[in-house]
């Protein structure tokens, strides 16, 4: 099925990452369109694209950028490019193999919202991502598309790649900016918002790297040609980060909407070694799971919320029948533990705890009343901690509780994991 | 002893500083910065930063602290970092951690008395499609087997006796 592909048409082409060559293939005339707009245009044309936010929040860019207060003298554009949703994997290669639509998104980005200095907030441990972006913009800099006058027009930009230094919290926005302000990465309470108070106390929005990649498209085509490629309310298309037990994991750019059972078995080839489908994680980490009989749930915004969960940030988790889901929550549970930030303690206390339960479940140890603890912890961090960390270590855990509450009081009863204590290794692999 | 930049590294820093409102702000980046050059972020180089940026060493120290890729103490030549988050595990870096651990005889978290190597179990790496994944000094390394491990090991201890 080959859908039309925007984000990712460059990717084919290894040159593309040099400026020539990505405004051979068309690059570059979308920024010089909306250079050639009014801001308040360019904004009405992103509102009309229906583009939701693709970092996981799913909140439509226009709208973000409307409330940016237009008046202020000093407004930033900052890029979350911290990557770091378990499963999550678009932006790197976004970044990696077509860095000039980045460039070219932040340029009309900024424009719109009237920002002279953009910065780009990327993952530490993306070191490859980070140069190859670095050397586009100064590419696009000798060209004249960044600096004081870009494509020759009045309008000032200057973009900085700003490097993480390993903290997932940083991907969630307000983390994000103390850490771009040279501080420990501690969310911010809300309000004020971004758009209000943001980096270096002004206003400031914050976007993900493939929702400002779209934004290219969004101009390059219009807003109406763009939603009309995905659905009503949440258009264009999205790139799919399929990870797991699949036969062909991988990247796909795929229409807004699209089935989750057409991403898993045309596009991703099926189960491995035609094995049963267990379960799916579908949005990232923080997403609460979903089972087989969800697979016709189209993934978008609305479509994974009717079945209980989130599209996230699009990063669809494989598990076949062999897989513990005990043994995946606890995996999940650590990671969180050890990225709470610890400011706040429903938090700082309840991802270790979940943690600490969870592995005794596993490990064969676990005691009566355990999963009903498990539940509590989670319910009790739910929404009271400044930032959705809690809640990204809880939805998930009420997730597999809520879908697979036996195989959890198994574990207690048998007092040992009915798989062996571990995942099941890939085909050929020696113990 | 005072830490000291070479002139590249000094003239990058300067211009680093220069692409934020305050200093303050470069606070990351310089220690990136330092680290490359000292590999380590130890008292010293809390120290140098603190100066350069002119804030309190408290606030170099609780930068510093927060972020996992700031090392207090240098890696071996070679840092292993493997991903066993839940794609990974999945498909099968439990596994692999294991076979890292015995072809170098350390645990995650310890370097080799050689210097040679420090293994690091990290969490996810962005590179979920491919996985299992690891990265060495920063670099990928993709779609790994118990073999390709192994054969990966091998290449590194041959690269660092010949050079």
């Amino acid at each position: 099925m080959a859908g039309e592909r925007l984000l990712t048409r460059n990717w084919d082409t290894p040159d593309a990452v040099r400026l020539p060559v990505y405004e051979q293939r068309g690059g570059y005339k979308a920024a010089r369109k909306a250079l050639g707009m009014t801001p308040a245009e360019v904004i009405a044309e992103v509102k009309k694209a229906n583009l939701r936010g693709r970092g996981g929040a799913g909140f439509p860019a226009g709208v973000k950028w409307g409330f940016i207060n237009a008046a202020a003298p000093t407004k930033y554009l900052v890029i979350n490019a911290d990557e770091g949703e378990p499963g999550t994997f678009k932006d790197r290669v976004l970044m990696e193999r077509d860095p000039h639509q980045l460039v070219e998104g932040c340029i009309i980005a900024s424009y719109a919202i009237g920002a002279h200095h953009c910065y780009i907030y990327i993952r530490g441990e993306l070191p490859k991502a980070a140069k190859t972006l670095t050397g586009a913009i100064a590419e696009a800099r000798a060209h004249g598309y960044l600096g004081k006058s870009c494509f020759g027009r009045p309008f000032e930009l200057e973009l900085t790649v700003h490097r993480g230094a390993g903290a997932y919290i940083c991907g969630e926005e307000t983390a994000l900016l103390e850490s771009l302000e040279g501080k420990r990465g501690e969310p911010r309470l809300k309000p004020p918002f971004p758009a209000v108070v943001g980096a270096f106390g002004q206003p400031t929005i914050v976007n993900n790297v493939e929702t400002i990649s779209a934004v290219t498209h969004v101009l390059e085509r219009g807003g109406d040609a763009f939603t009309a490629l995905g659905l009503p309310g949440d258009g264009g298309t999205r790139i799919f980060c399929l990870s797991g037990h699949v036969k062909k994991p991988g990247l796909y750019e795929l229409p807004v909407g699209t089935p989750l059972r057409t991403l898993i078995y045309e596009h991703g080839g099926g189960i491995r070694e035609d094995r049963a489908l267990k379960a799916v994680i579908p949005g990232g980490s923080s997403t609460p799971v979903l089972l087989p009989e969800h697979l016709d749930a189209p993934l978008s915004v609305d479509g994974l919320k009717a079945v209980g969960s989130m599209i996230g940030s699009a990063a669809v988790i494989v598990m076949d029948e062999t897989t513990c889901v005990v043994r995946a929550m606890w995996r999940l549970a650590r990671f969180y533990h050890h990225e709470s930030c610890g400011q706040c303690t429903p938090c700082r206390e309840g991802t270790g705890w979940l943690e600490r339960v969870l592995w005794r479940i596993e490990t064969g140890v676990g005691r009566d009343g355990d999963v009903d603890l498990l539940k509590s912890i989670a319910e009790n961090m739910m929404g009271n901690t400044i930032c959705p960390l809690g809640d990204a270590a809880a939805m998930p855990t009420l997730g597999f509780l809520n879908r697979f509450r036996t195989e959890f009081e198994q574990h207690v009863l048998q007092g040992k994991c009915p798989f062996g204590g571990r995942f099941a290794l890939p085909a050929g692999w020696q113990a | 002893m005072a830490l000291e930049l070479t002139a590249e590294r000094k003239q990058r820093l300067a211009a680093l500083v220069g692409r934020y409102p305050n200093k303050a702000a470069a606070c990351l980046p310089a220690l990136h910065v330092v680290q490359e050059e000292h590999g380590a972020i130890d008292a010293d180089a809390v120290e140098y930063v603190a100066r350069l940026l002119e804030i309190p060493t408290g606030r170099v120290e609780e930068v510093a602290s927060f972020y996992t890729m700031y090392k207090r103490k240098a890696s071996g030549r070679y840092h292993i970092e493997i991903c066993t988050n839940l794609t990974c595990s999945l498909m099968g870096a439990e596994h692999l951690r294991e076979v890292l651990a015995r072809e170098l005889g350390i645990q995650p978290g310890q370097t080799t008395r050689d210097g040679m190597f420090t293994l690091s179990e990290v969490e996810c790496l962005a590179s979920c499609g491919t996985a299992p994944v690891l990265q060495v000094n920063g670099e990928f390394h993709e779609g790994l087997t118990p073999d390709r491990v192994k054969a990966l090991v091998g290449e590194l201890r041959t690269r660092a006796a010949g050079g």
